[in-house]
């Protein structure tokens, strides 16, 4: 069995929303208990779920458990039977008492302390969860990384500079095109972010006459952390510019709203 | 100590481990019954009964048939369900209403001491409108795969990829938090 495309089918999460069959969910326990990648799976969709339920929850200033508590009449509190019958106590009797008593204390004591240890070990089992996820993410961003960078290594790859225009001169991108396949890498950290709806407009140009082609909009721009987006380009472009547009695009540049431009150097 | 090993002290009646799974769970349990019957005396009256419930049925949890998670959401969401066709509810003029979790994260105030509710508030907010109404049904409503393609008009087989999507984009923004 392939267990990522298992992982990726989405049957995990239905197991942890409660929607499958019994034959199923048998199926999936024992994946469980036989694969450790299905167990963290199944216990990351489980805490992203209990996280966003919690967040749902009006705050309650009572604590709820003690009156659970006192429904069941659990804890320690029963009823003791005191004897009215006066005895007579020898000294023995008192050592004997103190004794138990210290004992019992000392009891007492190590039963918090493990008590208080446990509550530790839970607690650091949740952040290792929440850890190992997040070693996942880096991971997955290191991947990404490597890939970008690979790709503008490539030795087909034309870098071009685009510079800051008029109100704009201190913003900068640089665009990496590899003509082979089509594609452009566009390095946009040196845009700010998008004002809320607005979004950046990727130009290639013609430049006699002056002729724009849209190459699409940057929808994700303020979400994607590198601020690196592959673009497809089949123009046989002479220069690059990126213009500030409303939602969804404009069909011809703003040119007030030129952010940079820059021209592609003819070998 | 794992979940594992918690849940099987629950069931020897252990009273630090029904503790330790109530600390877990009631917040997530009481979101889940808060939406359903949206007042919060009576969401914290159904969740205190939830609690009650699984103490005195823990024998009958069966790790083999699903998560302990699980099988309290089960029970929350039907008690919580049940609750809302009774008499007193009924009486308090409460309407079932078809309004989202979203909706509690984005209108309710009081929420916003809360600080994961804040962090969240601000992700589901981008969350996709299909994802959010996926979420509502799967988890919060208790919908099937069924009901869930009918009620959102898309094919019943995309439902289990569509709901993984959702969900790890909600992965995705748990750990940027």
């Amino acid at each position: 069995m392939n267990i990522n495309e298992y992982i990726e089918s989405g049957v995990l999460e239905l197991y942890v929303a409660g929607q499958l069959s019994e034959p199923e969910n048998r199926e999936v326990y024992q994946l469980i208990q036989k694969h450790p990648e299905i167990r963290r799976e199944v216990i990351e969709i489980e805490s992203a779920v209990v996280r966003l339920t919690k967040s749902v929850a009006p705050q309650s200033s009572r604590n709820l458990f003690i009156l659970i508590k006192e429904r069941l009449n659990l804890g320690d509190k029963g009823g003791k039977v005191v004897s009215i019958e006066k005895t007579k106590y020898n000294w023995l009797t008192f050592v004997g008492w103190a004794a138990a008593i210290l004992l019992g204390l000392g009891l007492l004591w190590t039963v918090n302390q493990n008590n208080q240890l446990e509550t530790k070990v839970s607690n650091i089992t949740i952040e290792k969860n929440f850890l190992e996820t997040q070693l996942e993410d880096t991971k997955t961003d290191l991947a990404d990384s490597k890939e970008v960078l690979n790709a503008i290594r490539d030795k087909d790859i034309i870098t071009i500079p685009l510079g800051g225009q008029g109100n704009f001169e201190n913003t900068y991108a640089r665009v990496y095109w590899n003509k082979k396949d089509n594609t452009i890498y566009l390095d946009a950290q040196g845009l700010p972010e998008a004002p809320a709806g607005k979004v950046y407009q990727v130009w290639s140009l013609k430049l006699n006459p002056l002729t724009p082609t849209s190459l699409g909009t940057v929808d994700d721009f303020n979400e994607v952390e590198n601020r690196i987006f592959e673009i497809t380009n089949k123009n046989e472009s002479e220069a690059f510019g990126i213009t500030l547009e409303p939602e969804g695009g404009s069909e011809a540049p703003t040119m007030e709203q030129l952010y940079t431009l820059g021209a592609v150097s003819q070998p | 100590m794992d979940i594992e090993t918690l849940v099987s002290n629950f069931k020897d009646k252990d009273e630090k481990a029904f503790e330790e799974l109530y600390n877990m769970y009631s917040d997530s349990m009481l979101g889940i019954i808060y939406n359903i019957v949206r007042s919060h005396d009576i969401a914290e009256e159904v969740m205190q009964d939830v609690f009650i419930k699984a103490w005195n049925n823990a024998t009958s949890y069966d790790s083999s048939k699903g998560r302990f998670f699980t099988w309290l959401l089960n029970i929350s969401r039907n008690a919580a369900i049940d609750k809302t066709r009774s008499k007193a509810y009924k009486d308090t003029g409460k309407n079932l209403n078809s309004d989202y979790f979203v909706d509690i994260l984005e209108n309710n105030e009081s929420l916003d001491s809360k600080t994961d509710a804040i962090g969240i508030k601000k992700y589901v907010k981008v969350l996709e409108e299909k994802c959010k109404k996926i979420i509502e049904y799967l988890y919060f409503k208790g919908f099937t795969q069924k009901e869930t393609s009918e009620e959102l008009d898309i094919p019943i087989g995309t439902i289990k990829t569509r709901n993984r999507n959702c969900i790890k984009q909600l992965r995705t923004m748990l750990v940027e938090q």
